[in-house]
């Protein structure tokens, strides 16, 4: 059984937020660079299927310029069996970025994929049903349990739903799964599993190799803003009885945190 | 042509313990600090990732690294918690002896199994009567048929009441000082070991240390490391390389110190501004900044001389890295506490705790004057 | 402007208000908008609404397979009908199922998506958004190129407006296809304690609160919006609180959406254990206290008179929403 899990590079939650000069970007220059922390989720999930089903491979995708081979070899530090990079320096998006994953899934035939529920630099949260989607296959996300069942043809899943309820939810396989932090610990990369990492082979691939040389992103960026710097507090006024009422309405209406 | 920059491997190696160190032993080092307990749980985290036993050769399916990735590991260790980094990097220190002085069948019997399990291994040298002069040793080995017989006592050993195995350093003739001393690989349970208590430190409270007590205990001759004689060669060579990462795990915790006071300072206003603004506090944090990165590069060089076969030259360099590291610490870490002011010197923030877990540095694996004196010799030999 | 599509988004015939404040928007820019609801039964209430707001056309999507949500139904419903309407724009609420299918039509389609946006702008025939990134620490505007343009706006932030016009209700036999992944049964929360780093909303009691029992208040005004209960470590040292409620630089850091500190005074240690916390109330009887400097909302009182009277508030709200 071939478990694929896509993942991304992205900067660490430490980042402190700058804007490039034409507004187009983040500055990247003392940006650490960290797999996304919900496709740590997906890796070590992918992990735990491959011993829990006692066969299969872990591959792990991903799609970038070429920093973001250190992610992959992460992973395989991690211990995925298999790497492939889709090398991209140019602009991409949720289009671009899913079109080349799903190529990556079909050439290798993945009967499971996994990805995080979310980046933490896009918060787009739409790559596992994009890719769902090209592929033809079911997708779930918010994933915080999954079970693959004996014979390997569907699997159960937990996901998470609103108001703290959970869905119990059947998926026939192959099928893409977006995982939510709670479905496992992720292990560390080992030592041992660093300096395997270092020999181990990694495929590159580019748009061109896939098929999609003419594509390009289909939702462009600009103008990128910092929020407006946090206005000072204000203490409220009248009696208590007021003040409350007043309080629970700025929560409401002002902030929007109830 | 110098090169100062880690290798990806190292980076990768350094950016996986700090994240180790950020999620396994911050969140928890206030706690063993308190109360004193030993950090099994984490020691077991940090076999699993591969941060133990390094230095177990490959061809016995190791990993056969060498001083400088302790050295990264250690510096990354001790910025967490350096009692911690200590209960977890005396395995280095106490299988060192077995994988310098032993045949392959050594190493296959009592250090191999260390890959398999979170086993722990304690070095044992010290006496109390025998400390900085490590050469009077008195723990006596009389031969009896295929065995030697162990009589005598061991002090402020690490690990000593959680250890699977000891490297045992011991006399067969106290005439002979230190071409009397040998070296056994000791199983920790075998009949006539006795442990003291924990001892109840100032800092680096959770690494246990204990006093032990030899009873005439039976230990075959094939667990004799190296030759009779040998013992206090293997302990010097050991020590040499295992100085080095002591000295790292200093310059992580000063590392720490100077983090945690320079964004106190820059939070904390007095005066109606914040003290970082003060050319009081921002000549400490400069002054900081020189001794911990001149201390790295003592660390760094060090561990490069020895992973590329200087080691004669190693145990001067090991010095240097100590002496430099251990004392710039401990000026570090009080001048953090200094920074706080009254808040530094309660357990509410971190930086006592630092103060008293590097006083520790200057202390054991050889006291910053017996580095000097290695030192000096080292100078003054010709 | 082209053919602009809100994909509106009801429950049990109950419009989901996100597609209301979509929709309010729409109308202000002036862009004539067709509402498309997938579901089943009655939906009387939903299509007024959907018209009140201002859709000048209101197509619901009739299956019983779409009475229940699944991904997959949902995506190929509204493809099916979609794709002969030649879309240019294709909108919906950034809800929990709003974000699950708009991929999945989007990927349908071969179009530009972006995800929980906080406004969108239509100018001649195109529509740029404006999406948080990096959790909010900043903003980006996004523009589509070829192929219609999707995009999920997120709740809360456009305000809803009725609008004085006419629109018609449509009926369409939906196709929802075969599904796949489908849900099988659905367990509520049972109530649990919140975890402190993991809650939306905290409230944390000082030392002011003088015992143990009294935490309770704290507990009964939790209880009504699901948030967790910490304390500073004046109180944790006085026995009040266990050490695991502990906020502050040697207890948990956290940085909930709504952080309400209750008689405490705002020692350094405590401030950074929250001070990322998206929005600080504190609550305290001394106005000179220094944890109003760094609080967004203040009420200067006793908490045992404030603490109660906020539950009951929180609580008439709940019973509203």
């Amino acid at each position: 059984m071939t478990i694929i899990v896509l993942i991304k590079q992205v900067p660490d939650t430490e980042t402190k937020v700058r804007i490039t000069a034409d507004k187009k970007g983040i500055e990247t220059n003392d940006i650490k660079w960290v797999i996304n922390p919900y496709d740590e989720f997906a890796i070590e999930e992918g992990l735990k299927t491959k011993e829990r089903l006692k066969e299969g491979t872990v591959t792990v995708v991903t799609v970038g310029p070429a920093r973001t081979v250190e992610a992959l070899r992460t992973a395989v530090a991690m211990g995925a069996d298999n790497a492939i990079h889709v090398k991209e320096e140019g602009t991409l998006d949720t289009y671009l970025v899913s079109k080349a994953l799903a190529e990556v899934c079909k050439k290798e035939n993945g009967q499971i994929i996994f990805t995080g529920k979310q980046a933490i630099d896009d918060d787009q949260a739409a790559t596992f049903a994009y890719v769902a989607e090209l592929l033809d296959y079911p997708s779930a996300t918010v994933i915080v349990k999954c079970d693959i069942s004996a014979d390997k043809t569907k699997a159960t899943l937990e996901q998470e739903a609103d108001s703290g309820a959970k869905n119990i939810i059947e998926t026939s396989l192959p099928a893409v799964i977006g995982v939510n932090k709670g479905i496992n610990t992720p292990r560390y990369a080992s030592l041992p599993g660093i300096m395997k990492a270092k020999k181990k082979e990694i495929k590159t691939y580019t748009l061109n190799d896939l098929g999609l040389g003419a594509e390009t992103a289909r939702a462009i960026d600009s103008d990128y803003q910092l929020p407006p710097e946090r206005a000072a507090g204000k203490k409220l006024s009248g009696d208590i009885p007021t003040q409350v009422k007043e309080l629970v309405r700025l929560l409401r209406e002002e902030a929007k945190v109830i | 042509m110098l090169n100062f920059s880690l290798s990806d491997e190292q980076t990768a190696l350094r950016d996986m313990v700090r994240k180790f160190v950020q999620q396994e032993i911050i969140p928890n080092a206030a706690k063993y600090d308190e109360t004193g307990e030993f950090p099994r749980e984490i020691i077991n985290k940090a076999w699993e990732a591969g941060l133990m036993n390094i230095n177990i050769p490959e061809k016995f399916g190791g990993m056969g690294l060498g001083v400088l990735s302790d050295v990264i590991i250690n510096e990354e260790m001790g910025a967490g918690c350096l009692g911690i980094t200590t209960s977890i990097a005396v395995n280095t220190l106490g299988l060192y002896p077995i994988i310098l002085g032993g045949t392959d069948a050594q190493i296959e019997e009592f250090a191999v199994p260390f890959l398999s399990s979170p086993k722990l291994c304690s070095f044992c040298l010290t006496e109390p009567g025998a400390g900085s002069d490590a050469g009077s040793l008195s723990t006596m080995a009389t031969e009896e048929g295929d065995h030697f017989i162990l009589n005598g006592s061991k002090m402020w050993i690490t690990n000593a009441g959680h250890a699977d195995l000891l490297t045992v350093f011991c006399t067969t003739n106290k005439e002979l000082k230190t071409k009397g001393i040998i070296c056994l690989a000791v199983p920790a349970n075998l009949p006539g070991i006795s442990f003291g208590k924990h001892e109840n430190k100032l800092g680096q409270r959770c690494s246990d240390t204990r006093a032990m007590n030899f009873d005439n205990v039976k230990v075959p001759k094939k667990n004799l490391i190296g030759k009779i004689g040998e013992g206090f060669k293997i302990a010097m060579r050991t020590l040499d390389r295992t100085r080095t990462p002591i000295a790292a795990g200093a310059v992580g915790a000063a590392r720490a110190a100077m983090t945690y006071s320079k964004n106190y300072a820059k939070e904390r206003k007095q005066f109606g501004q914040p003290i970082a603004n003060f050319q009081a506090i921002q000549f400490m944090l400069a002054d900081m900044a020189v001794k911990i990165e001149s201390a790295r590069l003592l660390c760094y060089n060090s561990g490069w001389l020895i992973d590329n076969g200087q080691i004669e030259q190693g145990g001067y360099f090991s010095a240097l890295a100590k002496r430099h590291a251990a004392d710039m610490a401990m000026e570090v870490a009080t001048d953090a506490v200094q920074i706080y002011g009254g808040y530094g010197y309660t357990k509410e923030y971190p930086v006592e705790k630092i103060m008293r877990d590097v006083k520790l540095v200057q202390i054991y694996e050889g006291t910053s004057q017996i580095q000097r004196i290695v030192i000096a010799r080292h100078l003054l030999k010709d | 402007m082209g053919n602009v599509f809100l994909i509106a988004e009801q429950k049990d015939g109950n419009i989901k208000r996100v597609s209301l404040e979509i929709l309010s928007e729409l109308n202000r820019q002036g862009v004539t908008t067709t509402a498309v609801v997938p579901g089943f039964g009655d939906l009387a209430k939903v299509t007024e609404s959907l018209v009140k707001h201002g859709a000048a056309k209101v197509v619901v999507l009739e299956h019983e397979v779409l009475n229940e949500y699944t991904t997959e139904a949902y995506a190929k419903a509204l493809h099916t009908y979609l794709v002969g309407q030649n879309p240019s724009v294709i909108i919906t609420g950034a809800t929990s199922h709003g974000k699950d299918f708009l991929p999945r039509l989007a990927a349908k389609f071969g179009a530009g998506i972006a995800a929980d946006c906080v406004s969108f702008q239509f100018s001649g025939e195109r529509v740029s958004v404006r999406k948080p990134i990096y959790a909010g620490k900043c903003s980006k505007i996004v523009d589509f190129t070829t192929g219609p343009a999707v995009f999920s706006v997120r709740p809360n932030v456009l305000a809803t407006q009725e609008a004085n016009k006419s629109g018609t209700v449509e009926k369409v036999a939906a196709n929802p296809g075969t599904v796949r992944a489908k849900v099988m049964s659905t367990v509520a929360s049972q109530v649990k304690k919140v975890e402190l780093t993991e809650a939306d909303i905290i409230i944390s009691g000082g030392r002011s609160l003088k015992s143990a029992d009294n935490f309770k208040i704290l507990n009964d005004c939790a209880a009504t919006v699901g948030a967790a209960v910490g304390a500073s470590r004046a109180a944790v040292d006085a026995g009040y609180a266990p050490h695991d409620m502990q906020v502050g630089q040697t207890g948990k850091t956290v940085s909930p959406k709504l952080y309400i500190a209750c008689g405490i005074s705002g020692a350094i240690q405590h401030l950074a254990g929250m001070r990322t916390s998206k929005v600080i109330v504190a609550i305290n009887k001394d106005p000179e206290a220094p944890i109003f400097q760094k609080t967004d909302y203040g009420i200067v009182g006793d908490l045992f008179e404030v603490v109660p009277l906020l539950t009951e508030e929180l609580k008439k709200l709940k019973s509203q929403s």
